[in-house]
């Protein structure tokens, strides 16, 4: 056994030899450069997301912002001047497809990473390919699932924010001060059953009393006759997990039909491509949280310079908080990239493992054992009047600073201590 | 949950015929041009959507919400009279597999053009400010602008009647789709009228689309599930058969909001259901007429 690994051991070495010396010799190469560019394909990220379908406005904010992560990348000379490359894939709101759409950009396009998905589910069937054939994947959609010993592996990075820290961000704002009998309208799906999930476990540090839960399926177009139930529970807080068009929609319907007269409405995320899409109206007094919010740039120099390079790419266009996501989850590979000075798989995993960044929110870290990103969740609340410009749509209410106690705990998530 | 108070049940049975009724108005256009022309018209959806962005274009440059009732029905109208000049008129007689297999070409390339024209991402549509807020119907509050749409629903459905039972044009329709060749004996240029109730069927779906716009917004994609609830409507009601379509949609919202009351999980599958029961007890649907389809 011992002789086995010394074997291994040895030949790791003697490659490692051969590499160094090979690389040196390149190094004092006058053709270095043109050798480089000449043989050294672009470093590929694919990038599934959601472009057709309910959730379609906030995955094409996640490619804008991806995009620009790229060019930044490139601009400051790539890697040792390789330069990256997004490859976009619509992976259609499908797990089915998401899976189809990324085995063929790991077998066929070559990608060197995978960054994306905007499905709390669709996101684990992304992850499911990429663990199998070791590939990393960054995660910038929302999942509790992804960070569980059953579906993490070392590949597996998360930078978007989870369920678990959203709902509790959330629920210990809107707890404390709207009330304590909750009604839940959720999406019938991973992300819906996650954050109510969430929302009932902090709950209980507030005796709060679960009036009852109503669940629709993904897509729906009319809440109209599930509207009259919420409202005859008589509820302090009505609590709409869903995303997208669904969000939309519910929230628009049921302004239509006067629970905000009464109730409170919070909601897990509001997205900001959703409220521009929804108009002020729908979204206003409504209560949520996001991982990313374009007003904090007076607060952090990192917001500041991100907004700014993102206006000057797109028009003056802001970015959102999935844009955002789309520019971490790209930035931060990229970036690891670099301080590997690899593409080579395990160098990066162990670099963005050692990442502590601050890209466009404020300090940010993976933690080890699930790969989640530790980080701030900003509890908002949606404007409708005093609007400065069309970005201009929510109030900054409280931010929860990254702390590991707002996370489940490894043991809890099934990792090894 | 709480339990169920005679006034919930009520409002429910409500909601369920103010969903109905955006069911029917979406149906009936569908309807119409299979009954007579025997064209299943998968286009109907894009239609739909069209007619919402039309709305959401004179709104920008300057018009409202009522001078939209007036104008999508005509500029949708108008370009279904173009769609079946142009397109489905030379497959008269072909089977009923190429028209559907080109109405469903078209509501692609009409998607991708609106997508190209619009964006992928949707537009807010403000309801009419007369019509914001909720009222009280006795056994609760219910929104003004879904009344409205009942209100509007009522009247496309009665002018439509009149029109077609009581103008001797309506008599030629009615004539035309029981037997056209006969109708063509008598002098009647029976290309002509398929062409008017190609345009008035899509006018209505234009109609619909702008109804719906202020309740869930305009996206590109929004004529597509609409147009799965609106065949269930149309296979239940009897293909072809107005009054059947009347009925049969009132029937699956009361269906839906009576399912979303007690098992909201099943509300989506209580339609498929619905239509699986009638089918097997009645295959030609409530009032259709049977063969019409071989």
């Amino acid at each position: 056994m011992a002789n086995k690994v010394n074997k291994a051991g040895s030949i790791s070495r003697r490659r490692l030899l051969t590499t160094v010396s090979a690389g040196a010799a390149l190094a004092v190469s006058p053709f270095r450069i043109n050798l480089l560019q000449a043989e050294e394909a672009p470093i590929k990220i694919g990038f599934p997301v959601p472009l057709t379908g309910p959730y379609g406005a906030e995955a094409q904010d996640q490619v804008r912002a991806g995009q620009l992560a790229v060019a930044q990348f490139n601009d400051a000379g790539g890697l040792n001047g390789r330069k990256a490359e997004l490859v976009v894939r619509d992976d259609k709101l499908n797990p089915g497809e998401a899976a189809t759409r990324t085995l063929e950009l790991v077998e066929k396009e070559k990608v060197n990473f995978v960054v994306g998905s905007l499905s709390a589910a669709v996101q684990l069937a992304i992850n499911n390919v990429t663990k199998e054939r070791g590939v990393i994947f960054n995660s910038i959609s929302q999942s509790d699932a992804i960070n569980e010993a059953a579906d993490f592996s070392k590949y597996t990075f998360h930078e978007a924010l989870n369920p678990h820290m959203t709902s509790g961000a959330v629920g210990r704002y809107a707890f404390a001060k709207f009330g304590k009998k909750v009604a839940f309208l959720t999406a019938d799906y991973a992300y819906g059953h996650e954050m109510v999930r969430g929302f009932l476990e902090v709950g209980k540090e507030f005796n709060v009393e679960n009036l009852g839960d109503i669940r629709h399926p993904l897509g729906t177009t009319d809440f109209s006759t599930l509207l009259p139930r919420l409202q005859a529970l008589k509820p302090d807080i009505l609590c709409i997990s869903n995303f997208g068009r669904d969000q939309q929609i519910a929230l628009k319907q049921a302004t239509d039909f006067g629970i905000k007269k009464s109730i409170q409405i919070i909601a897990p995320l509001l997205s900001h491509a959703s409220r521009v899409a929804a108009g002020p109206q729908a979204f206003e007094g409504v209560v949520g949280g996001c991982s990313f919010y374009w007003g904090i740039e007076d607060k952090f120099a990192s917001t500041k310079a991100f907004n700014d390079a993102f206006r000057k790419m797109y028009d003056g266009k802001l970015p959102t908080d999935y844009g955002a996501l789309g520019y971490g989850g790209v930035r931060t590979v990229l970036e690891a990239v670099k301080a590997a000075g690899s593409v080579e798989t395990d160098k990066v995993v162990a670099a963005l493992e050692a990442l502590k960044y601050d890209y466009y929110k404020g300090p940010q870290y993976y933690r080890k054992c699930d790969h989640q990103s530790v980080q701030s969740v900003l509890v908002i609340k949606s404007k409708s009047k005093d609007l400065r410009n069309e970005s201009d749509v929510f109030e900054v209410l409280s931010t929860e600073e990254p702390n590991e106690k707002y996370l489940r705990t490894c043991e809890a998530l099934g990792h090894k201590s | 949950m709480a339990g169920l108070s005679f006034d919930l049940i009520a409002l429910q049975l409500f909601a369920g015929l103010a969903l109905g009724a955006i069911y029917v108005l979406f149906a009936i256009g569908l309807s119409l041009i299979f009954g007579m022309l025997t064209v299943v018209n998968f286009a109907h959806g894009a239609f739909y959507m069209v007619g919402a962005y039309v709305g959401l274009y004179l709104i920008s440059i300057g018009g409202n919400f009522w001078i939209c009732l007036v104008a999508v029905p005509i500029a949708i109208g108008l370009f279904g009279l173009a769609v079946e000049r142009v397109l489905i008129r030379p497959l008269y007689g072909r089977g009923i597999d190429y028209p559907l297999l080109l109405t469903f070409g078209l509501s692609y390339v009409m998607v991708e053009c609106v997508r190209i024209a619009f964006g992928k991402t949707g537009y807010p549509f403000d309801t009419p400010e007369i019509l914001q807020g909720a009222v009280d119907i006795g056994v609760g509050y219910f929104p003004l602008y879904r009344l409205f749409v009942i209100g509007a629903t009522a009247v496309v459905l009665l002018a439509l009647w009149l029109f077609l039972e009581k103008t001797s044009f309506g008599l030629i329709i009615r004539a035309g789709a029981r037997d056209p060749q006969i109708v063509r004996v008598l002098g009647v240029d029976v290309s002509k009228v398929w062409l008017i109730v190609f345009g008035i069927g899509t006018a209505i779906a234009g109609f619909a689309g702008l109804l719906a716009a202020p309740l869930q917004g305009v996206i590109p994609e929004m004529g597509g599930t609409i147009l799965a609830e609106a065949f269930v409507v149309t296979v239940v009601g009897g293909m072809g058969s107005i009054g059947g379509a009347v009925l049969a949609g009132l029937l699956v919202g009361v269906v839906v909001s009576m399912t979303s009351l007690f098992a909201p999980e099943m509300a989506k599958v209580s339609i498929f259901a619905l239509m699986a029961v009638v089918l097997i007890v009645r295959p030609q649907g409530f009032f259709g007429r049977a063969g019409l389809m071989s």
